[in-house]
């Protein structure tokens, strides 16, 4: 029976953030390119709880996936009143035509 | 002496005349000519008071205490330049017997010329301002001492000319002023790479004993102010002299003109108004020997009477080209401008000659040249006011419609063919008595008679081409000379029989400055030969 | 009088024509009526001229009288040293008797024109160029000095050329005045080249100063052959002015002026002018100059004549005349015979202002008909006219009793003289060849107008004689070619006063080496007391021969006169022989007489034709050659400019623009990454990250 270490956590975190980035460039609709955000951040919960648990940080690992988990919250609240005015504005949530700031 | 200073006023005048000019509203284009006409004529005055206090036995040329009615004071002074000293350059007028006559001249030809202008209603303001400039230009020429100042006013009377022509002048203006333009300019860079070249090869002693680097023309012309080491001193073995003669030669040249360099003048003849023809030719061409009578003569007197064969030949070929050229003309004002190049030829044969006799009949047929051409000019603008052609084969029969005219004519034709006892007759004798004592040139000389066999047959032919044979229907409306033309007419025709008749008048002005002329430059090359350089 | 007096009034003399012209010019537009004052003037010039002639005669006989002043002082010429050109005034008998020869036929003119010229629309302005006419000529008749000389010979020639051109309407007349004007100029060059040669050697233009010096044997640049060729070339001014061969194209064509001037100016005094210079210079004439002279006189008198046998115009007839007999003047002053050559000048000026005031009586009456075969039978209209024209044609011809017999007797005895001495033969044999020729012609001509049946019926009925002033000086002029006024033996002259008393030969100045060893004054002083004796102070040997030939030269001349004329009454008046088998069988000779020898075809095919030619081969060689060098070099300028333009439009700046235009490339390029998608931008950024990291390696 394999013994699950650090790599292990370290393999899931890696595709999570993987899959959460191809989310974030790949998806047209702003929700699931949040969504894909919210997996980036996961992915760097798990390393942070990891590394807690194999490494000698005491509880400063967990602590810190504490806060990102609040602030993913704060975050997804704005992004998501973003995404509402968004739709407010161009009655859709398409990321590709939304390139103002190219102007 | 007067106590005032008369060369400045009289060179500046015209310019006070401008300044007026310029200041004055638009359309009231009657006062500015009146304005033009009382600065020329006031000129007129001031000729005339230098004349009444003329001293007769004085002979200038290179003694600045011979000169009369001299003005000299600083202009341009730079102290501490590093390896220069001292630059300075003076205010420095004064007339003699070779400038005497071309002072009268221009004033009295500027003069004619502002009546010739009344017909100018082509912004007039702009024309009078710039005819006053050129005549600053053209009388400060005549009166500078210093080569600067000499150069400064050369170049002061292009500017004026380019726009007369190119502004007021006829179909192929702008071909004309600009070939006038870049042709004299051409000629003028010339003249001051000499400038700069005798600047640096001369010393003169200033205030305080200092030697400085000198533009002042007196002190050029003597020999013990050159630097043994100076580009264009007689005392350089490896001078330039010789080259700086040429070129300095070439860039007065231009202005006689002398061939080959002549055909501007046809051109700008041509295209230019009236009275700038008038002025072209009265006094415009004479610049050219008058610079080489009173620069090259006395500053290379070595060079001069090495090349003095030279300087007949192009004497000669201005005088049988010319002639022969103007016989082929059709074109009745470039047959006059061709007749000035033949004529032009007695000043260079003259001068070259090295006689006093000559001389004295060189500077007499400038100033001969410059009030018979001008009429010839006015004769040609009265013509072409009424008819708006100038083909001489348009015409036919005028003498009878127009007898006063015909009579100016005849008068200012016979002159220039050089009838005696009308004034073109005295000069170009005096040029040939000069020029056939001299052995050397004398071939030269008999061929030049041709000429006047010449004059006289394209003259004549213009003559019975215009105002002989039955009148051209076409014609029988042309009215006679007006009161204004008259009185451009009558001065000039009084001035040309007076001088046939009395040329001492005019001759006795020049000839102790052309004895010292002659005498200085023959001293001055048999110094340079006996020093053996 | 005295002395002063007399030079005086020979001023006043001379300024009394300008005055008449000076008012006539300016003011006869306001008054008509100023000819009259003009004429007027003339007659006071008259009057006055008698007194100085006979003052002169009487009183200063054989003395110079003269006055000069300075006319231009150039100073103290370096050099040289004082230089001046005096100008003055010389009266001697020749000159006295040439003030009055001119003054007399200018006043007989002038009051003949009044009549001849009355209804021209340029009335008082023709007595206005009379009077400068009569000026200036009166200027060569006084004058002291060469340059005045040639000053008032060129007035001569302007004034010529005026009247000549007088109708200018006509082409022809223009024509002939320019011609005129410009064939004198051609001889005036060679004078003038002539007067500088003295002038340059002895700086002076004075005769007496020049004779002076050459006598003394001061030769210019010290040699005899530039005394030589001064001779010849100021002759070059007569053969101008006086239209000898090869200059005498002119005169036939100056007769396109009025009348009355052709009697003036182109017979009795301009074209005498030359003559008198002649006789003026005569002392300085070297041999070989006078044999020229005597050369040009004699084929100018041969060729003159060979014409005039056959044209038909009266007044073309009387110019060759007058060519042909002033080559007879010419000829004398060559072979020596001065007194002769003024002499013939003198009766010559009088019958031939007469046959040409005759001439312009008859071609008045005939309405400005010239052709003389349109003429004939006007002895019976015009009596007067034609008495006075056969005494003049009679003295012309050399018919004894007659002044033109003494003058051209003496011109032949003097060149047979000359043949005997020289052995140039060929000049007498010119000489009276050339008598029988003028009796000849000038018969044909009075036949041909006066004699036989009208031919031109319509003409010849509106004939009619003269007005008083016009047959008045035809009467004046006809009185003065008998010989009474000049000799009393009608068979010779030399007795006479007019020889005798008022014109002898000056001794000649030039070097004995120089001048034909019979023109030397005797061989010792008794033959020079002989000499004096006779009247004739030169030379005795060359007396002598004339002697010897003056009664072979008599019976030759009065022969051949006789036969010329013989002739002419068997051809014109008896028609005894049929001219037009005659002409049809010389028709080639005729032709060539008849045009005039083609000597004006000649001059326009090679002289005429050639200067206009090269004028307009000048012509275009300044407009294509030097002007197209003159543009060529403008176009050079600015091909080199463009060229620079182009450079620096394209190198130059081309940099310049290339810098630009690669950053402005690569801020295109990168522009496209710009493309404010946020995604894009993460795409980057992840990319960014991992390239650091692969980068910087930091494990």
């Amino acid at each position: 029976m394999i013994e699950v270490g650090l790599n292990h956590f370290l393999v899931v975190s890696s595709i999570l953030f993987s899959l959460g980035i191809y989310g974030v460039v790949t998806r047209k609709n702003a929700v699931m390119v949040l969504m894909g955000l919210e997996l980036i951040l996961n992915a760097a919960n798990i390393n942070f709880v990891a590394f807690a648990k194999y490494g000698n940080f005491g509880l400063g690992g967990q602590a810190m996936a504490l806060f990102v988990i609040i602030l993913a919250a704060a975050e997804a609240a704005i992004a998501l009143a973003i995404v509402l005015n968004l739709y407010k504005t161009f009655t859709n949530v398409n990321v590709d035509e939304i390139d103002k700031l190219k102007e | 002496m007067i106590g005032f200073p008369i060369l400045t006023l009289i060179t500046f005048l015209p310019i006070v005349g401008m300044i007026i000019i310029l200041a004055m509203p638009k359309d009231k284009s009657i006062w500015i000519k009146y304005i033009a006409l009382a600065a020329t004529a006031l000129q007129v005055v001031l000729a005339v008071i230098l004349l009444g206090n003329y001293d007769y036995s004085a002979g200038g040329i290179f003694q600045a205490e011979s000169f009369q009615f001299i003005e000299k004071f600083r202009w341009i002074e730079i102290t501490g330049l590093s390896w220069l000293g001292t630059l300075k350059v003076d205010y420095f007028l004064g007339i003699d017997g070779l400038s005497m006559p071309m002072v009268l001249l221009t004033a009295l030809i500027s003069f004619i010329a502002t009546i010739s202008s009344w017909n100018i209603n082509k912004s007039v303001k702009g024309y009078f301002a710039l005819f006053l400039l050129l005549d600053t230009g053209m009388m400060g020429v005549f009166v500078a001492l210093n080569l600067f100042l000499f150069y400064v006013f050369w170049e002061l009377m292009l500017l004026p000319m380019y726009f007369l022509i190119g502004i007021w002048g006829g179909p192929r203006k702008e071909y004309a002023a600009i070939k006038f333009f870049i042709y004299t300019l051409f000629g003028s860079i010339f003249i001051l790479i000499v400038m700069i070249g005798l600047y640096f090869s001369a010393t003169e002693v200033i205030a305080g004993g200092e030697r400085v680097f000198t533009f002042n023309m007196l002190a050029l012309m003597d020999q013990a102010n050159y630097n043994v080491d100076g580009i264009l001193s007689p005392f350089n073995p490896h001078n330039l002299r010789f080259i700086a003669y040429i070129a300095l030669f070439v860039g007065f040249a231009i202005k006689i003109p002398m061939f080959p360099f002549h055909t501007w003048l046809p051109d700008a003849h041509v295209e230019a108004p009236t009275p700038i023809s008038v002025i072209l030719a009265g006094v415009l061409l004479k610049m050219g020997t008058y610079g080489i009578l009173r620069i090259s003569y006395p500053i290379f007197p070595d060079i001069t009477r090495d090349l003095m064969w030279y300087i007949a030949l192009f004497g000669m070929i201005n005088i049988i080209y010319g002639a022969l050229v103007a016989l082929a003309q059709k074109d009745f004002k470039k047959l006059i401008a061709y007749s000035s190049v033949s004529h032009m030829g007695y000043v260079l044969l003259g001068m070259a000659s090295l006689t006093s006799t000559g001389i004295n009949g060189a500077i007499f047929q400038m100033f001969n040249h410059g009030t018979i051409t001008a009429m010839l000019f006015l004769i040609v603008g009265v013509l072409y006011d009424r008819s708006h052609t100038r083909g001489l084969n348009d015409f036919g029969g005028l003498a009878t419609q127009m007898p006063a005219y015909t009579g100016f004519v005849t008068v200012a034709f016979f002159a220039a063919l050089g009838l005696p006892s009308l004034s073109g007759f005295i000069s170009e004798a005096l040029v040939f008595i000069g020029a056939f004592g001299v052995e050397s040139i004398r071939v030269l000389t008999i061929i030049s008679m041709l000429g006047i066999l010449l004059g006289a047959a394209y003259m004549l032919w213009t003559l019975q081409r215009i105002f002989f044979g039955k009148l051209n229907e076409k014609w029988a409306q042309l009215t006679d000379i007006d009161a204004r033309e008259y009185v451009m007419f009558i001065p000039l025709t009084v001035i040309i029989i007076f001088l046939g008749i009395y040329p001492s008048a005019m001759l006795d002005i020049m000839s102790t400055s052309v004895n010292t002329l002659v005498e200085f430059v023959i001293n001055g090359a048999n110094n340079i030969s006996i020093s053996g350089l | 009088m005295s002395e002063l007096s007399i030079i005086n009034i020979s001023i006043i003399i001379l300024l009394l024509p300008l005055v008449s012209f000076i008012l006539l010019i300016f003011f006869g537009k306001k008054f008509p009526k100023l000819y009259l004052a003009g004429t007027g003037i003339v007659f006071v010039a008259l009057a006055l001229s008698i007194a100085v002639t006979f003052g002169m005669l009487t009183s200063y006989s054989g003395e110079t009288l003269s006055l000069s002043f300075t006319w231009i002082d150039f100073g103290n010429v370096p050099s040289i040293g004082p230089l001046s050109i005096e100008l003055g005034f010389e009266i001697n008998n020749v000159t006295a008797l040439m003030l009055f020869v001119v003054n007399l036929i200018s006043a007989l003119v002038h009051l003949y024109s009044i009549e001849y010229m009355r209804g021209d629309i340029r009335y008082t302005r023709y007595f206005a160029y009379l009077g400068i006419f009569t000026f200036s000529m009166l200027g060569i008749v006084i004058t002291n000095n060469l340059l005045m000389m040639y000053i008032f010979w060129e007035l001569v020639g302007l004034s010529s050329y005026l009247l000549i051109g007088f109708w200018f309407e006509k082409d022809s007349a223009s024509d002939a005045g320019k011609k005129a004007f410009l064939v004198n100029r051609v001889g005036d060059i060679g004078m003038w080249i002539g007067i500088l040669i003295l002038f340059t050697h002895y700086k002076t233009f004075t005769f007496s100063t020049i004779f002076e010096q050459i006598s003394l044997g001061n030769l210019p640049f010290d040699s005899a052959s530039a005394l030589t060729t001064a001779g010849i070339l100021i002759f070059l001014g007569a053969v101008g002015k006086s239209a000898q061969f090869p200059l005498h194209v002119w005169l036939p064509d100056a007769m396109e002026g009025p009348t009355p001037v052709s009697a003036l100016i182109h017979a009795a005094t301009m074209v005498a002018a030359g003559v008198y210079l002649l006789v003026k210079i005569f002392v300085i004439l070297t041999a070989d100059a006078m044999l020229v002279i005597a050369v040009v006189g004699g084929v100018t008198a041969f060729v003159a004549a060979t014409i005039a046998l056959t044209q038909n115009d009266i007044k073309k007839v009387l110019a060759y005349s007058t060519v042909s007999q002033l080559g007879y003047m010419v000829l004398a002053v060559g072979v020596g015979a001065y007194a002769f050559a003024f002499f013939h000048l003198v009766t010559h000026a009088f019958f031939k202002a007469c046959l040409f005031l005759g001439s312009g009586s008859v071609i008045h009456a005939m309405h400005h008909e010239q052709d003389i075969r349109f003429m004939g039978g006007l002895r019976k209209k015009m009596p007067l006219t034609y008495y006075t024209f056969l005494i003049s044609t009679l003295a012309i011809s050399g018919v004894p009793l007659f002044s033109g017999f003494l003058s051209k007797d003496g011109i032949l005895a003097g060149t047979l003289a000359f043949g005997s001495l020289t052995g140039h033969w060929l000049l007498p044999i010119i000489g009276f060849t050339v008598a029988a020729m003028t009796a000849f012609y000038m018969f044909r001509l009075v036949i041909k107008t006066f004699h036989g049946e009208p031919r031109d019926k319509e003409k010849f009925a509106h004939a009619h004689e003269s007005k008083w002033v016009m047959t008045a000086p035809l009467a004046v002029l006809s009185l003065l070619s008998i010989f009474i006024f000049y000799t009393p033996n009608p068979l010779s002259a030399d007795a006479g006063w007019f020889l005798d008393k008022w014109v002898s030969t000056p001794q000649t100045v030039v070097p004995a080496e120089a001048s034909f060893d019979f023109m030397q004054s005797g061989m010792d002083k008794h033959e020079i007391g002989l000499a004096q004796e006779s009247g004739i102070v030169h030379s005795v040997q060359y007396t002598e021969a004339m002697h010897h030939a003056h009664y072979p030269a008599m019976f030759l001349s009065l022969i051949l006169a006789g036969l010329g004329i013989l002739i002419a009454f068997i051809f014109y008046q008896w028609k005894k022989v049929d001219l037009e088998k005659l002409t049809g069988k010389l028709n080639s000779l005729y032709k060539f007489s008849l045009n005039k020898w083609y000597i004006d075809e000649f001059y326009h095919a090679t002289f005429i034709g050639g200067t206009l030619k090269s004028a307009d081969v000048l012509s275009w060689f300044d407009y294509y050659i030097i002007d197209g060098i003159v543009n060529a070099s403008a176009s050079v300028t600015q091909f080199v400019s463009r060229l620079s333009g182009w450079f620096d439009n394209f190198v130059v700046d081309g940099l310049v623009n290339f810098t630009a235009l690669f950053s402005g490339f690569i801020g295109l390029s990168f522009r496209r990454l710009q493309t404010g998608k946020v995604q894009t931008y993460i795409v980057f950024v992840v990319f960014a990250v991992l390239l650091l990291l692969l980068f910087f390696r930091p494990f």
